[in-house]
């Protein structure tokens, strides 16, 4: 307790340096994923591209991310062992959030695939099995979450697979792709709205003080999926299609018009990228923001004070800004076999996983979710080539990056007691 | 910080436009086997090598684009078409260009001169035969589409029907290889025996161009039948 109460300014301080790190660092590096396919696609410029993501990471962070910032927060350590001890969850989110930043530099700079949200997750497991009790971790919740990372990529690639299919039957597949491409899309807009919207509204608003009813929800979900799909049909009006641009490509025209379907998927991206990933990097602050400011309490109630999404949002604009255009750069100009139609049916499906994930507090990987709807696509028999080894290692990669993030938080952990006492 | 994202490496290097860019390339080469039996039957040497030269280097770049393709190719690639298949059509591809190369170098090494009585079929049997290839081209032009539709549906029966027309564009030039052999027939005595002997190894490798873009076209179909 009066470590806490000794301490208190410093530590706080400290948790938003490390938070504002971790962040930094998911902007810098991860939602460049989350971007790449809509830049590689050719629907967006990067600038376009970095504007949507700081504006809808942003908001995904602030309107669905509320249920994982709870379960990194207080989900994963079981709060009842640590009542009288509560400096030890103090230290042990800080060394998380230093472990899974430091974790998340180092192996981004030697360009190994990495999670946030496992090196977040396994940090801190590691910390609390190893330095406070076997019996401090919830292991059903963090078995569920772990059984989460294998399904949430088998369901975006299902996902992936059902809406490219049904592209390749309504619009590839027909006497006049152009003519059902402007008819179709609108709809698929629709559906972006429709999904985002249903999460954020039956999941997202509590904290922010707007309760509604499950029919509220869903009548509120149908007028932005209209408002979207409206939006659509308003931005594809001056999309013609000529002779000459589909001699080479019979679907050059068709794929602008996806185009602009690819715009909103991109928002709807960075949304739920927000929702999850910025969530994950808070979470740990929130947890040590909350004790301190109960006065060592290690309360279950409070809610979450709205600076800190703030923070974690700016982390991640400022990471993005400096590093994240270079990033969403490279992986965008790679990918030339990723149409517009492709993209769309890869992002919207990993989206709406992830969304759904953040609206029940699981915290996913938004990489392996896009991995998983892109081979969704592939399996529809609609891509070029995919590169089966790359794709093992990314899987490979959390299975390293657990034990790492857990190794790193044990040892931040130690140095933090060390430091402060206790 | 900025180093290659494993995301971006999953997107493998797609097949498909190089191997439309091959046998554009290797059509390019049977294509300039016209002008070379025009210089040829017009007697200018001079023409004739200028243009056997531009199909070795055509067909030089036929080549270096068959090596890029295999070279992309690794078996851990996740394809919609097998890699086998891909591979045996991108054979198919490169004959068109080797046969060519094959037929100017002969007629120019060995200074051949067709009899002017059989010019005409011969200039109409080149002419077939490159017909054949362009239609195998035509049909390799759709394989970027039968991708965006995942090698179903009517893409597949407009694939097919350029097939359908590749087999009779090849039956055509069948028959007028066989009308050009009969007339040579009636005058392969007045000719030395050697010279008569390899200008019926011109024709029927003429012959072969056509018959490998018909094969382009088998294999494309394996790729349909799924």
């Amino acid at each position: 307790m009066t470590i806490i109460a000794e301490y208190g300014t410093v530590l706080i301080a400290l948790a938003c340096i490390f938070g504002f790190f971790m962040a930094w660092g998911v902007g810098a590096n991860d939602v460049a994923n989350a971007m790449g396919t809509s830049v590689g696609s050719g629907a967006l410029t990067i600038k376009q591209a970095i504007m949507i993501a700081i504006v809808f990471e942003f908001a995904g962070a602030y309107l669905a991310g509320g249920a994982v910032t709870a379960t990194i927060r207080k989900g994963i350590i079981d709060p009842g062992i640590l009542v009288g001890t509560p400096e030890l969850l103090v230290f042990g989110m800080m060394a998380s959030l230093l472990a899974a930043g430091v974790w998340l530099l180092v192996a981004t700079h030697y360009g190994w695939p990495v999670s946030t949200t496992h090196s977040i997750v396994g940090a801190i497991v590691g910390f609390a099995a190893v330095g406070i009790s076997v019996e401090a971790v919830a292991w059903g919740k963090v078995g569920s979450i772990v059984a989460s990372w294998v399904v949430s990529p088998v369901i975006a690639g299902g996902l992936a697979f059902m809406l490219y299919r049904s592209v390749q039957k309504l619009i590839m597949d027909t006497a006049d792709p152009f003519a059902n491409a402007k008819k179709y899309v609108p709809l698929y807009s629709f559906l972006v709205g429709f999904v985002i919207s249903m999460v954020t509204f039956t999941k997202g608003l509590k904290h922010i003080g707007l309760e509604l009813s499950y029919g509220e929800s869903a009548f509120y979900s149908i007028v932005a999926g209209v408002a979207v799909a409206l939006l659509a049909k308003y931005l594809q009006r001056n999309i013609t299609q000529s002779k000459e641009e589909n001699v080479d490509f019979h679907f050059t025209s068709v794929e602008k018009v996806f185009g602009v379907l690819m715009m909103f998927t991109a928002c709807a991206m960075a949304f739920a990228h927000g929702s999850n990933d910025v969530a994950n990097a808070v979470g740990p602050l929130a947890a040590v923001v909350s004790i301190i400011g109960a006065g060592g309490e290690v309360a279950q109630k409070s809610s979450m004070p709205s600076w800190i999404l703030l923070l974690g949002g700016g982390g991640i604009v400022a990471g993005l800004v400096m590093y994240g255009h270079k990033v969403i750069a490279t992986v965008g100009t790679g990918i030339t076999e990723l149409t517009p139609s492709r993209g769309f049916a890869a992002t919207l499906a990993a989206a709406t996983t992830v969304v759904i994930a953040s609206g029940t507090g699981l915290p996913i990987s938004t990489t392996h979710t896009l991995v998983g709807a892109v081979l969704g696509v592939g399996i529809a028999r609609g891509l070029g080539a995919l590169n089966m080894q790359v794709v093992g290692t990314i899987f490979m990669s959390w299975i390293v990056t657990l034990p790492a993030g857990a190794g790193l938080a044990i040892l931040f952990y130690f140095i933090l007691k060390g430091i402060f006492g206790g | 910080m900025v180093a290659n994202s494993s995301f971006m490496q999953m997107f493998a290097k797609s097949p498909v436009k190089p191997m439309q860019q091959h046998i554009e390339k290797a059509h390019a080469c049977a294509m300039e086997l016209i002008p070379f039996f025009e210089a040829v039957l017009a007697k200018d040497w001079q023409q004739a090598e200028v243009i056997q030269k531009r199909i070795t280097t055509l067909e030089h770049e036929a080549d270096t684009l068959k090596r890029g393709v295999r070279a992309h190719l690794p078996k851990s690639l996740f394809m919609p078409v097998p890699r086998t298949d891909l591979l045996e059509l991108l054979r198919m591809q490169d004959r068109i260009a080797n046969k060519a190369k094959d037929v100017a170098g002969i007629m120019l090494g060995r200074r051949m001169e067709v009899p002017d009585a059989i010019a005409e079929l011969m200039l109409a049997h080149v002419t077939g035969a490159v017909a054949v290839s362009q239609q195998a081209v035509t049909a390799l032009n759709e394989l970027d589409e039968l991708v965006a539709t995942g090698f179903r549906g009517r893409e597949v029966s407009v694939v097919e029907k350029m097939i359908d027309d590749l087999d009779q564009l090849e039956h055509e030039a069948d028959v007028r290889e066989k009308e050009l052999r009969h007339a040579f027939f009636a005058l392969e005595k007045e000719l030395p025996p050697i010279d008569a002997m390899f200008l019926y190894k011109v024709i029927d490798w003429v012959g072969e161009v056509a018959d490998r873009a018909q094969q382009v076209g088998s294999r494309l179909q394996l790729l349909l039948a799924r």
